[in-house]
């Protein structure tokens, strides 16, 4: 759990950077960026348990975050009564027939004693009856709700019960992905569970745009219930008042820090519980085996370990703390918005945090991750700032003037490529590399 | 009869035809990312960003030629302007090469790595395409629409369902065929492509062999960095040019070159036209084609759609998946994985 002189210093930098950054910009910029740094910390700390301590290249961080995202609203947003009594029934038997269709499937592949064209056509026919039977019962229900109230509710809704239960909840079901993603593609060589892992995160965020009845699909679901007061009433209470004028900013302003604030404290210490246990985990007789199975891992089965067991649970206990990660985003945001989903932030901004920071190391994904995020948002005007005053000579209204000055932005992309390379060539351990 | 000649023409119009036309775009980008695959041995992410560089720098070359009035009409400037378009991506990738995977591959590095390299390459492309061209979506086609429009379809051959013909689609299935045919033709016939075969079998054993390592590697960029303009090119043509969408393409290439097995060539190709066909048959409603091939009272009501729409991008995904489920080494392939 020590940490070295020459790592505390990476951080104080940053912490200095972040210092500046309110200074310049504002206090409440510098606490916005410092909450979403510590969401990118936790998800880069998953992602660092996945590719880190197993080698297994997770390129569907995505869709683990989105699926932690989709729990704050089905734990969390009220019930649309109408709507669970219209379609409920429908969706209940449609989840049935899924379940009953994928064990029968599943059941006739492990009938080894059939022939292989046996079973084959089996499943086909198997797949034709269940596909056939959820229509009948998906169609309907499916309509019934999105019909009910459509610009305000046309979902199911949640259960209502408080958010920060939701975290657990979105952590439970990003494993059970990742177990389903694992059964399929662990086993298999590298490059495909890359592909196989980035595809599947595509087609879960495809299932959470379309399906209305789960999620309102892309019409989005705000005004999620908040962990913390809100900022409205906590403006009108005097202890804010009398802190508002010791500081000397309206009480508004001081509400809307107070609350970013406790946010802070809250994914602070989510972030320290992890780290706390990813270091334990780490340097305990689990932690080595896991390091030598990624090292080596004809000698660790040749010892007997269960090298695709292991990948597995490695596999299911990353997805786990990047699916707390994307539910503790959407409690952050209050909303679920599944077509924000894009691979390059959710997926290879995260991976360029874990080896800038230190694959196989938990402080360096960490720093990583504060580093990549400030980047990340700071790239932009600090990007636009150069442009604008390296094109100054060109005249108004020039043509190239304007290209420039409105792609600006995509200079970040640039930039992260660049420093993923870089660090890749010069420092492949990374700033924090692993220890042995 | 009339009724069954009605119901041929639908599918070939809604599905065949527009199928054969992505399956051509997505085998060209399926076999460089296979070819580099083979000889360079790993999966190159950045595939779909080099296909959008080339379509921009054709794109960008295309307007260059219309503002000088050189056109080719009937057909689209952008034919005039590929060969720009490939020798700037082809200069693009040597240099990436140069200076990025030429490390790698001395340092023998593992594949794993050379994919987390490439995603790297890929972030820089595709800040570098959207900061020159930004975010928008552009046509590139100029030249003459229709080969054959449906109207003049019906009143040549008087039935009720219309076929059309658009001239993209024949310049993609021709530009497809000839530079598909040039490259079986170089893989099989010539010194150099034996070599590039040989390398891809046993680097080491072609080494031995008095092959050049780097010439091989050259070659490999050049023939999929044409590969990828072309592509990129075509797919543009055809529908438009707009980055995110290009992003988004490389999952569709994967799944054709990993369904036919990776490495392959002739996988590649198959695996394109198994990725494209799906993808356009299974979200095509078959009401009407039904209302065609049936009796009136035999036909209930529905749209007979497998899948919805919504979904036509997550069926490249599935097929990828159900492949790596049940025969993960590619339906083609005959090299263990």
């Amino acid at each position: 759990m020590s940490i070295s002189g020459k790592n505390f210093m990476l951080f104080a930098a940053v912490a200095a950077v972040l210092c500046v950054i309110a200074a310049v910009q504002s206090v409440a910029v510098a606490v916005t960026i410092v909450n979403l740094c510590l969401v990118s910390a936790v998800m880069s700390l998953g992602l660092n348990i996945q590719w880190g301590y197993a080698g297994l290249p997770n390129l569907g961080v995505m869709g683990f975050a989105a699926l932690g995202g989709l729990a704050v609203v089905l734990v969390s947003a009220p019930g649309v009564p109408a709507a669970i009594a219209a379609g409920g029934p429908g969706i209940i038997a449609s989840f049935v027939v899924v379940v009953v269709t994928v064990a029968a499937v599943v059941g006739i592949r492990r009938l080894t004693s059939l022939s292989r064209a046996t079973r084959v056509a089996a499943v086909i026919a198997v797949l034709a009856l269940g596909y056939l039977i959820l229509g009948r019962y998906f169609g309907p229900a499916k309509n019934l709700i999105e019909a009910i109230d459509p610009s305000a509710t046309g979902y199911l809704g949640g259960l209502g019960l408080p958010v920060l239960l939701s975290w657990p909840v979105g952590a439970l079901f990003a494993a059970a992905a990742a177990w389903l993603v694992g059964k399929i593609a662990l086993g298999l060589r590298g490059d495909y569970l890359a592909i196989a892992s980035l595809g599947i995160s595509e087609i879960i965020i495809a299932v959470l745009k379309n399906e209305d009845w789960l999620s309102r699909g892309v019409k989005n679901v705000v005004g999620l219930p908040r962990p913390l007061p809100d900022e409205l009433g906590l403006a009108g209470t005097s202890w804010l008042q009398s802190l508002a004028i010791q500081f000397g900013i309206s009480p508004p302003d001081a509400a809307a820090l107070v609350v970013k604030l406790g946010y802070s404290a809250l994914f602070m210490l989510v972030l320290a519980f992890l780290l706390l246990l990813s270091e334990k985990a780490l340097h305990s007789p689990w932690g080595r085996m896991i390091y030598a199975v990624r090292d080596n891992e004809i000698a660790a089965s040749a010892m007997g370990k269960n090298v695709k067991n292991l990948h597995l649970i490695v596999f299911v206990i990353g997805a786990a703390v990047i699916g707390l990660a994307g539910a503790m985003l959407v409690t952050l945001d209050g909303q679920f918005t599944p077509g924000t989903y894009q691979p390059l932030r959710f997926t290879f901004l995260i991976w360029v945090m874990v080896i800038v920071g230190g694959s196989g190391n938990n402080w360096g994904a960490v720093l990583g991750a504060l580093i990549i995020w400030t980047c990340w948002i700071e790239a932009d005007p600090i990007g636009t700032w150069l442009i604008q005053h390296s094109i100054g000579w060109l005249p108004v209204g020039n043509a190239m003037r304007d290209q420039l000055t409105a792609n600006a932005s995509q200079m970040r992309l640039i930039v992260m490529g660049v420093i993923l390379l870089v660090t890749l060539r010069f420092k492949p351990g990374g700033l924090i590399p692993e220890r042995h | 009869m009339q009724d069954y000649a009605n119901a041929f023409v639908l599918l070939l119009n809604y599905v065949v035809v527009p199928a054969t036309t992505y399956g051509c775009q997505l085998a060209l980008g399926a076999l460089g990312v296979s070819l580099i695959f083979s000889v360079l041995r790993f999966s190159n992410f950045a595939h779909g960003e080099l296909m959008s560089f080339g379509t921009m720098i054709t794109l960008l070359v295309t307007w260059w030629l219309q503002a000088h009035g050189l056109t080719i009409q009937p057909l689209a400037t952008a034919l005039l302007a590929l060969p720009a378009g490939v020798l700037v991506t082809v200069l693009l990738s040597l240099a990436t090469d140069r200076f990025v995977y030429r490390y790698y591959r001395i340092k023998r590095s593992d594949p794993i790595v050379l994919l987390i390299v490439s995603i790297g390459v890929m972030l820089v492309m595709s800040g570098l395409v959207r900061f020159i061209i930004g975010t928008d979506d552009r046509t590139l086609d100029d030249g003459v629409r229709f080969v054959i429009s449906a109207k003049q379809f019906r009143d040549l051959t008087g039935l009720q369902e219309g076929l059309a013909i658009r001239a993209t689609q024949i310049i993609t299935i021709a530009l497809a065929a000839v530079s598909v045919g040039l490259l079986f033709w170089f893989l099989r016939h010539t010194k150099t492509g034996k070599a590039m075969r040989a390398f891809a079998d046993n680097e080491d054993l072609a080494g031995l062999s008095g092959i050049s390592a780097q010439r091989v590697v050259t070659i490999t960029w050049v023939v999929a960095a044409t590969l990828a303009t072309l592509a990129g090119v075509l797919y543009g043509l055809d529908k438009s040019f707009r980055p995110f969408v290009y992003q988004q393409l490389v999952l569709p290439i994967f799944a054709a070159a990993i369904v036919g097995g990776f490495g392959n060539p002739v996988g590649a190709i198959v695996g394109g036209f198994i990725v494209a066909f799906s993808e356009v048959a299974l979200t095509y409603s078959f009401k009407r084609f039904f209302s065609y091939v049936l009796p009136a009272d035999w036909l209930p009501d529905g749209l007979y759609q497998l899948i919805s729409t919504d979904y036509k991008y997550a069926v490249s995904f599935v097929i990828l998946v159900v492949v790596l489920i049940v025969r993960p080494s590619g339906f083609l392939n005959t090299r263990s994985s």
